[in-house]
């Protein structure tokens, strides 16, 4: 049994691959069977992923892997393979299961659009492509995955391509993410040239085992940090999260596969899956690359959240909600706290494809308007959207007891607070949780509350093919909360090896009154500052100054356009200058001199040969005006005679044996 | 089925011969390029499939071939793109029925 699901991995990425391009043949019209076809493989992965997790479930801490050659080259053999342990099992299952909410979803979301088809191709190569990155047992493989899904988000983030914004966004996001993919390369080959393998687990001799780590000594940090420059741009960290708020510009059933199971979940991911790397020689749980992490993971969750308060774009206050999340999470990581980060992560998973669906929802309803001061009082008009809204809304803020997002991220709270480097990101994780509150709080005020209008009066709630996805979602968010209480940490334990025991006294913790206190007091200042919601935000009357800074996103795009845009324009400026003058002019320098030299046989040309030869010309030039009739300037043409003339030679080489 | 080297050269012609189909009947420079691209591919191809059937494994010039056949089709490509574009500025078209300049 063990053996027999190992070798049977391969089918989660395969059927939605295959899918995708069975689906890519269709005709535009066959929309029905595309859907059909994209479900149905989401679908068979699914199963395949519980039957996976239910392997994994048979011991604690189990791990099978399988491992193939790939290709050998002169001495080396570069080897790929897939894993199952609880942390693959559990983000397949994940995947596949919001992937599942997702298209479901999009099959009413997206029913006006002429490209549907070519969307559930995408989508499903989207999910194919992430799977793959979470299965694979080498970096190789999860590399090619990696950039796989960097394909797929740009195919999305673009999807709208006659929107020019939507194809800057999506060149936006796939060129950010290439600059943080170059570094991660660099870690690859470094880890493979100084380690001599890339597989994970190999009975003991991948690179995440202790053998390979012994020989990797002080380089570790340096490998760590390339990799983690990886899991930056996927995840959206500072200082390459631009990409993230712009990737709105995708229909929204993207946005959510982006933001919830696949794309941003890769780096954290990829940091938990590395960890022994990250960890090794670490002297209290502290080593300097997870310091480097915990760092980059306090000021991405921090300013996110902050910039999150300034947006009037339902969408981006969700996307720098994730971009703090996910923050979070690296803090999480960083401080040692794997598991407390992945289950924040899984969590995460669905309570933001519920929030994004539910915003997806919304902007159905009110054609395509995305300002939330231009909504008002959806309340009444879509009441299941609202009630599974809050129920995200809730969760994302952390209230503890009924919501995963809450004890999720007590989890990451109690982490950090034992980190024994600087007590510091404990007490800036605290406040994050508080702007967190207000600014969701904020939120469902302008959308859902107070009276109908704008754009909003005529709103009405969606079809069942748009809202089961989020009733699903909104009761596997409370339902999943069941395995995360401190009394039963079932995932927990499951995650982390070890059985898992029934303890009430635990339920109880200090840290859930002080989280409990910290969320009600930034939903009670929500509620406070936007208790009449007008058009212009009552933060924007006080502070406009700061406010505009926000709004604007610290003038972090600005930044970038004056130095890293400006300096690559005046470097290519720079090659075009040379290019011009300096290799043009040598060029032309060769020409003057030729055309010297001409000058100079001219006269002797003329004069003493010319007269001569032009008598006998007349029956050449006849000639060549017929060779020129056939000479109709049309490339493909000389180009079909070349290849005739191929063919020909070959018959004849052939002819001749 | 074991795959012998006749299959990759079979698979290799196909790919041939498809890229010079859309080299010779497309009249889009962008499928042009895409046709000349699959005819590289296809020669690498030729490439990877004899080194892999050479009886000596430790012989690597085939594979190292195609690798810098394919670093400088990369930069065929970027170079063919940047011309496509310039001769879309002058011309205004990318059809290559009206490009006769070196008519006779």
């Amino acid at each position: 049994m063990m053996n027999s699901i190992v070798q049977y991995l391969w089918l989660i990425p395969a059927i939605p691959l295959v899918a995708s391009f069975v689906i890519l043949s269709l005709s535009n019209r066959q929309r029905a069977t595309a859907a059909a076809l994209a479900i149905g493989g989401q679908l068979g992965s699914l199963v395949v992923s519980l039957l996976a997790l239910s392997v994994t479930l048979s011991a604690p801490g189990f791990r099978a892997f399988q491992n193939f050659t790939w290709f050998t080259f002169g001495e080396h053999a570069l080897r790929l393979g897939w894993v199952i342990d609880p942390l693959a099992a559990a983000m397949v299952v994940m995947v596949t299961f919001v992937g599942l909410c997702i298209f479901v979803f999009s099959t009413g979301y997206m029913a006006d659009d002429k490209n549907f088809v070519r969307f559930f191709a995408y989508l499903s190569f989207f999910s194919s492509a992430m799977l793959g990155l979470v299965i694979a047992n080498s970096l190789l493989l999860l590399f090619i995955s990696w950039e796989l899904v960097g394909l797929a988000s740009y195919l999305l983030i673009g999807f709208w391509i006659e929107r020019p914004s939507a194809a800057a966004a999506a060149k936006k996001a796939f060129i950010t993410t290439r600059i943080g993919d170059l570094a991660f390369l660099l870690g690859i080959v470094w880890l493979y040239g100084s380690s001599g393998t890339l597989l994970f687990y190999d009975d003991g001799r991948g690179c995440l085992e202790n053998s390979a780590l012994l020989v990797l000594g002080a380089t570790t940090t340096s490998i760590a940090l390339l990799i983690f420059c990886g899991a930056v741009g996927k995840s959206g960290q500072f200082p390459l999260h631009v990409w993230l708020p712009d990737a709105m510009e995708g229909p929204t059933p993207v946005s959510a596969l982006i933001h919830a199971a696949t794309m941003v979940a890769a780096g954290v991911f990829l940091v938990a899956r590395m960890f022994p790397l990250f960890s090794h020689g670490a002297i209290a749980g502290v080593t300097p690359s997870l310091t480097v992490v915990v760092w980059i993971g306090v000021i991405t969750a921090l300013m996110a959240a902050l910039i999150a308060i300034a947006q009037m774009d339902i969408k981006r206050i969700l996307a720098y909600s994730t971009v703090s999340q996910l923050g979070l999470m690296m803090v999480s990581l960083g401080v040692g706290g794997v598991i407390a980060g992945m289950i924040h992560l899984l969590a995460h998973g669905f309570f933001k494809a519920l929030l994004f669906l539910g915003a997806g929802s919304i902007i159905h309803a009110c054609h395509h308007e995305q300002d939330i001061r231009r909504m008002r009082g959806l309340r009444r008009l879509m009441p299941i959207t609202f009630v599974t809204y809050t129920v995200g809304m809730l969760s994302l803020s952390g209230l503890p007891l009924f919501f995963a997002g809450g004890w999720t991220k007590e989890g990451i709270l109690e982490a950090t607070s034992h980190w024994s480097s600087s007590p510091l990101p404990y007490y800036l994780m605290l406040f994050g949780v508080v702007l967190t509150a207000f600014y969701m709080t904020r939120q469902m005020l302008y959308v859902f509350f107070g009276n109908p209008a704008g754009a909003a009066a005529h709103a009405r709630e969606n079809r069942p093919n748009m809202t089961l996805p989020l009733v699903v979602l909104a009761i596997c968010t409370v339902g999943l909360s069941v395995f995360l209480t401190p009394a039963w940490p079932w995932l927990n334990d499951y995650l982390a090896g070890k059985v898992p025991e029934i303890d009430f006294s635990e339920l109880f913790h200090p840290l859930m009154f002080l989280s409990l206190a910290l969320v009600a007091g930034g939903i009670g200042a929500g509620f406070f500052v936007y208790r009449d919601v007008r058009d212009t935000d009552p933060l924007e009357r006080a502070q406009p100054a700061a406010f505009r800074f926000l709004a604007n996103r610290m003038w972090l795009d600005e930044f970038y356009g004056a130095t890293v845009i400006a300096l690559a324009r005046i470097s290519s400026k720079f090659a075009d200058f040379m290019d011009r003058y300096v290799w043009d002019g040598l060029v032309r320098l060769v020409g003057v001199i030729g055309h010297l030299l001409a000058t100079l046989t001219k006269g002797f040309d003329e004069r003493g040969i010319n007269a001569g030869v032009d008598e006998g010309t007349v029956g050449a030039r006849g000639l060549g005006a017929l060779i020129a009739r056939r000479h109709s300037g049309q490339i493909q043409t000389y180009l079909g005679a070349i290849a005739v003339g191929m063919v020909a030679l070959l018959l004849l080489y052939a002819w001749l044996g | 089925m074991t795959p012998t080297l006749q299959y990759f050269l079979i698979a290799s012609s196909l790919l041939f011969s498809i890229g010079l189909l859309a080299v010779l009947s497309r009249r889009h420079a962008i499928f042009i390029l895409i046709g000349i691209e699959l005819m590289l591919a296809a020669a690498n191809l030729n490439f990877v499939a004899f080194w892999r059937f050479n009886p000596d494994p430790a012989e690597t010039t085939g594979v190292i071939v195609a690798i810098f056949a394919i670093a400088i089709a990369a930069a065929e490509a970027a170079v063919g793109l940047a011309l496509v574009i310039a001769v879309y500025r002058h011309y205004r078209t990318t059809s290559v029925d009206h490009l006769d300049q070196l008519k006779g």
